[in-house]
């Protein structure tokens, strides 16, 4: 196979001041985003937060209230979709089901009337390992075989940008993940701008180069995923992107490379440079796998934040590492992950506990603490079933 | 006893319903071979004369009314078909003021009686002052088959995935191309079913017809009058042939749609 008659430049997307109204609704405030040509960029937000509307804004298929769209450098706003060298690759795959494979993948080729459209489809079917599938029709094909169509389908165009709006939404998880390996390969293989929409947090951090976190219509933060992760700048980016234990109290003590926050009477540190807030009330996170748990008070350590004595509501193995939550009087409900180093659960439920972690490893975020949520809506059942009943523990006690 | 008679009642009823219905359709066949005179109600013997000379009596009378309706069956097709998709490509896509009235009048020529319908239709030609000839005819079946085919049309429309069109946009085709290449191909089913329809509708349509053809006679008109003074066995001939052809399309497009479907099982 060769990749270099595919090896088309990709381009950088810009998006200057874009917003976009809906009778009755804003789906997009106010959207600066700059892509730089050959990265792959996600996109990251529940639904309704504008991600999807983002992509149909750059494909043409909506028009923006307000606003610039430039394709390598080049104004593209006022484009039809027709003349934009995007492609897409949508949700639903969307194949023309009266067509043949071949005929889907040809389809843009033949728009442009390019040269020999036929052997080009062949081309890029070869490179999603379907071109034996090339006379079947789409419905005869599998789930994954019809994604892989509708990828060779836009790709065969070489466009400067392709979008991808969920596109392995629909596929079972197993081979969900097969599809992020491939299509991150062909990315590399091809060069081409990729743009990837999806509320697949693990989809985003594993395949993008960049993750843009979006959230009512605004990007609340982006960066390499390893930098979302680690250095959170929201609470919504800090519960999104995985897990987050966050307090909030007030700062009392600061030094040149570190903050202190009293949090129910104890002082937990954390690094200047890793807060973006150093005075008044603030909000301080810590990851769950960040946290060591111990069965006795642990001794004193400078380098080290604990917290505790605190009780063992639950604990649920999931095979690597196993999930403890943990109620710490005047605090909350703390998370913590621990990797399954001997046989068994570590602490048993009911237990006393004390956490402690790295002082490093903390950060503060930079929202405004009063619309901090203490703990995060996780939705799981397992753990709404563990806060009902921390609820109701707490509600026994009290009476 | 009970059971055996439950067994066969089924059976009896079938074949009784069965034979009712064919009946008189085999009759006509049948009597399309009599050598009759003036009146084609006695059997006469065989004769393939009024098969080969299906035209030649009463000046062609027969097969002049049949061509007219062919006609008027053809042009009110196509023009109820073209319209009619276009209103319901426009009554599920856009949303339009009045979207819901103009719902709701394509359905009165369906809901409203055929005989209301016709002398209505009379009536305005006759104050507006139009003569009543073909073009009568055509333009009172165009307006009936409209509504058919709105409906038939319009479930299609909407069993299509908006998605699949933009894809079409997505890929570069511009807005012509993709009605061609895709929404008209994929609706093309849909279409076809509502020109039958109209087609069938048209061509059978006395009442409406005869309020509004003037001096034209087309083949149900020309039914019915002769029907007072004995139909000849030239109509018996035409009847039994559009039966035939009819029957021939159907069941060809059965056994290529079933060869079809074997041949996908097969490769798939």
């Amino acid at each position: 196979m060769t990749t270099s008659a595919f090896a088309a430049q990709g381009a950088d997307l810009e998006l200057v001041g874009i917003q976009k109204r809906f009778p009755g609704f804003t789906a997009i405030e106010h959207l600066d985003l700059k892509i730089p040509a050959g990265s792959f960029f996600a996109l990251l937000g529940p639904s309704g937060c504008g991600k999807t509307t983002t992509l149909r804004l750059v494909a043409g298929l909506e028009e923006p209230t307000a606003g610039r769209i430039l394709i390598g450098g080049k104004d593209i706003t006022g484009q039809k979709p027709y003349q934009r060298p995007v492609n897409t690759v949508f949700q639903s795959y969307a194949l023309f089901p009266h067509m043949t494979v071949l005929e889907n993948v040809a389809f843009g080729l033949r728009r442009r009337r390019i040269d020999d459209p036929v052997a080009k489809a062949h081309e890029a079917l070869r490179l999603v390992e379907l071109d034996h599938l090339a006379a079947r029709k789409p419905q005869q094909l599998s789930g994954g075989q019809q994604q892989r169509v509708a990828l060779a389908r836009a790709i065969v165009n070489r466009p400067a940008l392709l979008l991808l709006d969920e596109p392995l939404g629909a596929l079972d998880l197993k081979l969900r993940r097969q599809m992020q390996l491939e299509l991150k390969t062909i990315q590399e293989e091809v060069g081409l701008t990729f743009l990837h929409v999806t509320h697949d947090q693990e989809e985003a951090m594993t395949m993008a180069d960049t993750v843009a976190v979006m959230n009512k219509g605004r990007i609340e933060q982006m960066g390499a995923p390893e930098e979302l992760y680690e250095l959170p700048k929201t609470a919504f980016v800090a519960n999104f992107l995985g897990q987050s234990n966050l307090f909030t109290g007030p700062v009392v003590g600061i030094t040149s490379d570190a903050i202190a926050v009293a949090i129910a009477g104890q002082k937990i540190v954390v690094p200047a440079a890793r807060a973006h807030r150093h005075t008044g009330e603030v909000t301080i996170g810590i990851r769950p796998e960040k946290l060591s748990l111990h069965l006795s008070a642990p001794a004193d350590d400078h380098a080290r934040n604990t917290m505790g004595p605190g009780r063992v509501i639950d604990v649920s193995f999931s095979g690597v590492s196993t999930q403890y939550l943990i109620t710490v009087p005047h605090v909350g409900t703390l998370i913590v992950f621990a990797q399954n180093m001997a046989f068994g659960p570590v602490a048993e439920e009911g237990g006393e506990v004390w956490v402690s972690w790295d002082i490093k490893h903390g950060f503060g975020l930079e929202d405004e603490p009063a619309d901090t949520p203490r703990f995060e809506a996780d939705t799981t059942t397992r753990s709404i079933a563990a806060q009902r009943r921390a609820s109701l523990i707490t509600e026994l006690e009290e009476v | 006893m009970k059971l055996s008679l439950g067994r066969w009642l089924l059976p009896v009823y079938a074949v009784l319903a069965l034979l009712f219905l064919m009946v008189p359709i085999v009759y006509t066949f049948i009597f399309s071979f009599n050598d009759s005179q003036k009146s084609n109600i006695t059997w006469r013997g065989f004769t393939l004369d009024k098969w080969l000379n299906v035209c030649n009596v009463q000046n062609g009378a027969v097969c002049e009314a049949f061509g007219n309706s062919l006609i008027i069956g053809a042009v009110a097709t196509v023009a109820a078909t073209a319209l009619g998709t276009m209103i319901a490509i426009a009554i599920v896509r856009y949303r339009f003021r009045f979207r819901s009235g103009v719902s709701l009048l394509l359905f009165l020529p369906m809901a409203t009686p055929e005989v209301v319908l016709g002398a209505g239709l009379a009536a305005q030609f006759l104050s507006v002052g139009v003569p009543k000839d073909m073009v009568t005819i055509i333009l009172a079946h165009t307006m009936f088959c409209i509504s058919f085919v709105v409906v038939t049309v319009k479930a299609r429309v909407a069993s299509l995935d908006p998605a699949l069109e933009e894809a079409g946009r997505d890929l570069y085709g511009s807005p012509g191309q993709v009605f061609l290449r895709i929404t008209f191909p994929l609706l093309l089913p849909g279409i076809l079913a509502a020109a039958l329809l109209s087609f069938a509708l048209s061509f059978d349509d006395f009442i409406i017809t005869n309020f509004n053809s003037g001096a034209v006679t087309t083949f149900p008109k020309y039914i019915y009058i002769s029907a007072s003074r004995g139909i000849p066995a030239e109509a018996n001939v035409v009847a039994s042939a559009v039966f035939i052809l009819a029957l021939v399309i159907v069941v060809s497009a059965q056994v290529s749609a079933a060869a079809r479907a074997k041949r996908l099982a097969k490769s798939g």
